[in-house]
């Protein structure tokens, strides 16, 4: 019998936790540490991966991610023994997406060729902004010429390159947001992640916005036309948005990423990484120890880092599956999501919506439309909420 | 029986904190009516007969023996009030069964507005008023100052006010030798027949209702087949007492005591604050004088925010009314709000003693919408209509015209906050009476419509003096005046509990700033919402409250599912708060805060 997971795919998602500085607007689970052991680390996470697929047999992977804190800090050498691993325990096919996220700094850049050589094949840059004031002001510690430096190298050396901006910062204005996505859009080869900044709690930028202290931001109808200007120029450039942050030429996708938002399983290997697994038939939610330290004597000790794992009923399953597929372009099949509620979406408000603009609904699909992705939350409530 | 020539009684009239409790609890203790061992503070008001009583509208009486210097021995009868005005006729029974008063007064803060309402109701009843100036050890105490306010303020003479501090004790023999000598001993015939007065009235679990009475003429005794004179009903009576302040048993009740009754009473509505009671056989002819039906005056409509709870707010209803008679319920259907009911109280206080009361004991969450009075609707037929709910309203073309009540309000506020307090007064409607000032102080009296009173002119006026005002008032009549139905359309749908009514020349500013108000309360919708205020067909205000733009989470992976979906689980149990009228979610606390003005 066919799993719904499978409408998905099977991702695998490797956390690295460490970062050489915290980032004001992050709440990543990310930690400063300036001694690293790097074999232990890479035994723990190949140890874990076996772990996982000792309850997980046989399973094709459709992609290979390395996440963080800043996984570019990692030796190649840990990268290609968990890559092995992979390999060892699923069917990693050739050619299948492996992923990493770097920091466009020149010391990491002198690493590419060995990441290559260890089987990643996709990097995406934290390049964040395109100039040297604002990129201190995210408490980044490149430069914008530096960036677009370690962007070359990275073309030079991968076929697939993106790269995130974070844009409604402090202080920007429409235009100079237009300029700077316009030059952008020239460096870029088929993909960019382009996201608002958000306020988190529990971040410098939280703690300031609690306080009042932190100033410039822009107001609800200015990022909502940053957002539409957004669209409108990377449409024109040919980098649609697939996802409500997420642009590329089409058939440039992050395949990894469409794991999540088709709402497949994923195996979360590392400190705080989130799983989701289907096992005998249950979808449960994995979580693994936040704190780097005790994830990894949790691992050596017992061979295990996962904290919890919840089991996860029908209604979530199919709300969390509405929550993360509505933010594709692509939307959801109404017929995958009855089949995990055990009843159809009510017509009401799916109608009441399609009055407004806000979602389109042809035959089994339900798409969210360009008018109503930025208000997605509102468009999620109005369809989950009876 | 004690002779009728050696019984005093007395209530006290104080504002609040200015020592009422504490003077009761000194008078208690220091003639050894409760063991020290059993004496806790405020014990009238902790007594387990009414744990509520202070924020109730019950009497509460206290049997003292006192061994005066003359040797002989006294039996006093305190009767302690609700000070509160919305329970003004049930002070005015309670004075009515007792022949004197003691007036506390806080020697630094002078005389307020409740003390004045209470002392004028003990001067109607024909009391013999002995001030006492209380909190004499303080500093601030500035008691010669204070006497003549009094004299001044109250008109009686107060050059032999007792000084005690109530704290400390000090005083309190002088207090006790003040009511033997300068209070007078009541009137009464044991041999007439029964004539007693049904001070109060209460609910015991165990025995059923218990009655205060005060004993005019006659004797009570356990066995009597009573007869009430305003409803006609007879009961045999199980017993009678006093209270020390506990509930002792006696044989019988005689003329000048105050005591209590039971007569397996099933409920506190089926006996009346002020009716006179009397035997079955060989009763009195005439009743007691001044007996009127409680009369609720200030309405408003309770709704279960879950509907489901319907029944359990019916349920609980009933439990408080076995103990208040005064407070009325009527069900009733909003287009909005569901079921429901339309409840009269005796005033503001009273509204929400019963509404907290509802919530925290029987834990039913509740939308109360804009309290309203009664209005009187001429229709133009001759027939008069009461209207409890502006939603009831008929056609303006079968109205000939509109009465609505009035009140005589009093308001003291220092000097400085008076153009403020004449301000909201005028704003108000009000019609200015008197004015006069005490010292510093200035006592404004002003004939205001009880509706631009019953919502948030107590908050207001705190507001505007700082907390220094004080208010009391009274509801003095009809008077006509130009009314209309306000109506407030949402996304062009009227909202029946949002409908007011107001006088037509405040009409305009007052739809504005509701218009304004629930911009504010309501959030932003996927659409934009229109709200208008409006006359008959007469849109006479309007807002709009533009689309949600922008409301998406930027990043959302593999890791934030089940943070975004926990969040988003919260926000569908906070959906419970909301009301769904048409398309649009109304938060259900915008149903009263639309209608607070900040003037």
């Amino acid at each position: 019998m066919r799993e719904d997971w499978q409408s998905g795919g099977f991702g695998v998602y490797i956390h690295w936790p460490f970062c050489a500085s915290k980032c004001p607007y992050c709440d990543f689970n990310s930690h400063v540490s300036a001694r690293v052991d790097h074999a232990r680390w890479r035994a723990a996470l190949a140890a874990e991966i076996r772990a996982t697929a000792a309850t997980l047999p046989r399973r094709q992977v459709t992609s290979v991610f390395f996440g963080g804190g800043t996984p570019s800090l990692m030796e190649p050498e840990t990268v290609g023994e968990v890559i092995r691993t992979i390999a060892e325990v699923w069917d990693l096919a050739p050619g299948t997406e492996i992923s990493l996220e770097a920091n466009p700094t020149s010391v990491e850049a002198g690493k590419f060729r060995a990441f290559r050589d260890a089987g990643v094949n996709r990097i995406s840059l934290g390049v964040q902004a395109l100039n040297d004031p604002d990129l201190k002001a995210l408490g980044r510690l490149h430069t914008a010429a530096e960036a677009i430096g370690a962007f070359e190298t990275a073309r030079a050396v991968f076929e697939r390159v993106s790269f995130d901006l974070i844009y409604a910062r402090q202080n920007q204005s429409r235009a100079a947001w237009e300029a700077e996505l316009r030059e952008a859009i020239a460096i870029a080869v088929d993909h960019l992640s382009l996201y608002q900044l958000t306020i988190e709690p529990g971040t410098r930028f939280g703690d300031l916005f609690a306080r009042s202290r932190l100033r410039g931001l822009p107001d609800d109808g200015l990022s909502a036309d940053m957002y539409e200007l957004t669209q409108e120029i990377c449409a024109s450039s040919g980098l649609s948005a697939y996802e409500v942050s997420n642009h590329a030429w089409p058939g440039a996708e992050c395949r990894h990423n469409l794991v999540y938002w088709r709402y497949g399983d994923y195996a979360g290997i590392g400190p705080g990484a989130h799983g989701r697994l289907t096992r005998s038939g249950e979808r449960a939610a994995t979580v693994a120890y936040r704190d780097p330290a005790e994830w990894l004597a949790a691992v050596e000790r017992t061979g295990s880092g996962i904290e919890s794992t919840d089991t996860l009923d029908a209604e979530i399953q199919s709300e969390e599956m509405l929550m993360m597929g509505l933010r594709l372009t692509e939307g959801i099949s109404l017929a995958r999501h009855a089949a995990l509620a055990g009843a159809p979406l009510a017509i009401g408000p799916i109608e009441a919506l399609e009055g407004l603009g806000m979602v389109r609904h042809a035959g089994d699909r339900l798409t969210v439309t360009e008018k109503g992705r930025p208000v997605l939350n509102g468009v999620t409530k109005s369809l989950l909420f009876q | 029986m004690t002779d009728i020539s050696r019984i005093r009684n007395f209530s006290i009239v104080a504002h609040i904190d200015h020592g009422k409790s504490t003077l009761a609890d000194r008078l208690i203790q220091s003639t050894g009516t409760v063991a020290d061992r059993e004496m806790k503070e405020q014990i009238l008001d902790s007594m387990d007969i009414e744990r509520e009583r202070g924020i109730t509208i019950k009497a509460q009486t206290v049997r003292i023996d006192y061994k005066a210097k003359d040797g002989e021995t006294y039996v006093l009868n305190l009767i302690d009030t609700p000070g509160h005005v919305d329970f003004a006729y049930e002070v005015s029974r309670s004075m009515r069964a007792v022949e004197g008063s003691l007036l506390v007064v806080d020697a630094s803060q002078g005389v307020e507005a409740q003390t004045l309402a209470n002392v004028y109701q003990a001067i109607d009843a024909g009391h013999e008023i002995v001030p006492v100036l209380n909190k004499i050890d303080l500093p601030a105490a500035e008691p010669e100052r204070v006497k003549e306010q009094i004299e001044d303020v109250i008109g009686i003479d107060a050059s032999e006010a007792v000084p005690i501090s109530a704290k400390t004790g000090l005083g309190i023999p002088e207090v006790l030798e003040a009511i033997v000598a300068r209070l007078p001993a009541p009137k009464g015939d044991a041999k007439a027949p029964l004539k007693a007065m049904l001070v109060d009235s209460w609910y015991d679990a165990y025995l059923g209702v218990v009655v205060l009475v005060r004993i005019f003429d006659g004797v009570l005794k356990k066995g009597d087949r009573i007869r009430m004179m305003q409803t006609g009903a007879t009961y045999p009576v199980d017993r009678v007492g006093h209270f020390r302040p506990a509930m002792l048993p006696v044989d019988a009740l005689y003329p000048g005591e105050l005591g209590f009754l039971t007569a397996s009473i099933k409920q506190v509505r089926d006996t009346r604050v002020g009716d006179t009671i009397t035997t079955e056989k060989k009763g009195c002819e005439t009743p007691l004088p001044g007996f009127k039906p409680a009369q609720p005056v200030v309405f408003c409509g309770l709704f279960p925010v879950d509907s489901a709870q319907f029944e359990d707010l019916r349920d609980a209803i009933e439990k408080l009314q076995l103990n208040d008679a005064s407070f009325s319920a009527e069900m009733e259907t909003s287009a909005a709000l569901g079921f429901g009911f339309r409840c009269g109280f005796l005033g503001l206080l009273h509204l929400e003693v019963i509404r907290d009361r509802l919530e925290r004991e029987y834990d039913i969450d509740l939308i109360t919408t804009a309290p309203s009075v009664i209005y009187h609707i001429y229709r133009t037929d001759g027939t008069m209509l009461e209207l409890h709910n502006p939603a009831d309203m008929p056609e303006q073309v079968k109205i000939d015209h509109i009465e609505e009540p009035r009140i005589k309000a009093t308001i003291l506020v220092p000097d400085e906050f008076l153009g403020d307090v004449l301000k909201l007064c005028q704003d108000r409607r009000g019609v200015q009476l008197d004015l006069t000032y005490a010292g510093s102080r200035a006592m404004v009296v002003y004939d205001l419509p009880l509706n631009e009173v019953v919502f948030d002119f107590y908050d207001r006026l705190k507001s505007v003096t700082k907390g220094y005002a004080s208010f009391d008032y009274q509801v003095t009549g009809y008077q006509e005046d130009d009314l209309v139905k306000m109506q407030i359309l949402v996304n062009d749908e009227p909202v029946d509990a949002l409908s007011t009514m107001v006088h037509r020349a405040r009409a305009d500013a007052r739809g504005r700033a509701m218009c304004e108000k629930l911009k504010e309360l309501i959030p932003q919708h996927l659409f934009k919402i229109p709200i208008q205020a409006a006359i008959g067909g007469r849109i006479i205000a309007r807002e709009t409250i533009s689309a949600l733009r922008k409301d998406v989470t930027a990043k959302c992976y593999g890791g934030d599912i089940t943070r975004k979906r926990k969040l988003l689980d919260k926000q569908k149990a906070g959906k419970k708060k909301m009301r769904q009228f048409g398309r649009v979610e109304i938060p259900q606390e915008a149903f009263i805060n639309a209608l607070k003005m900040d003037d």
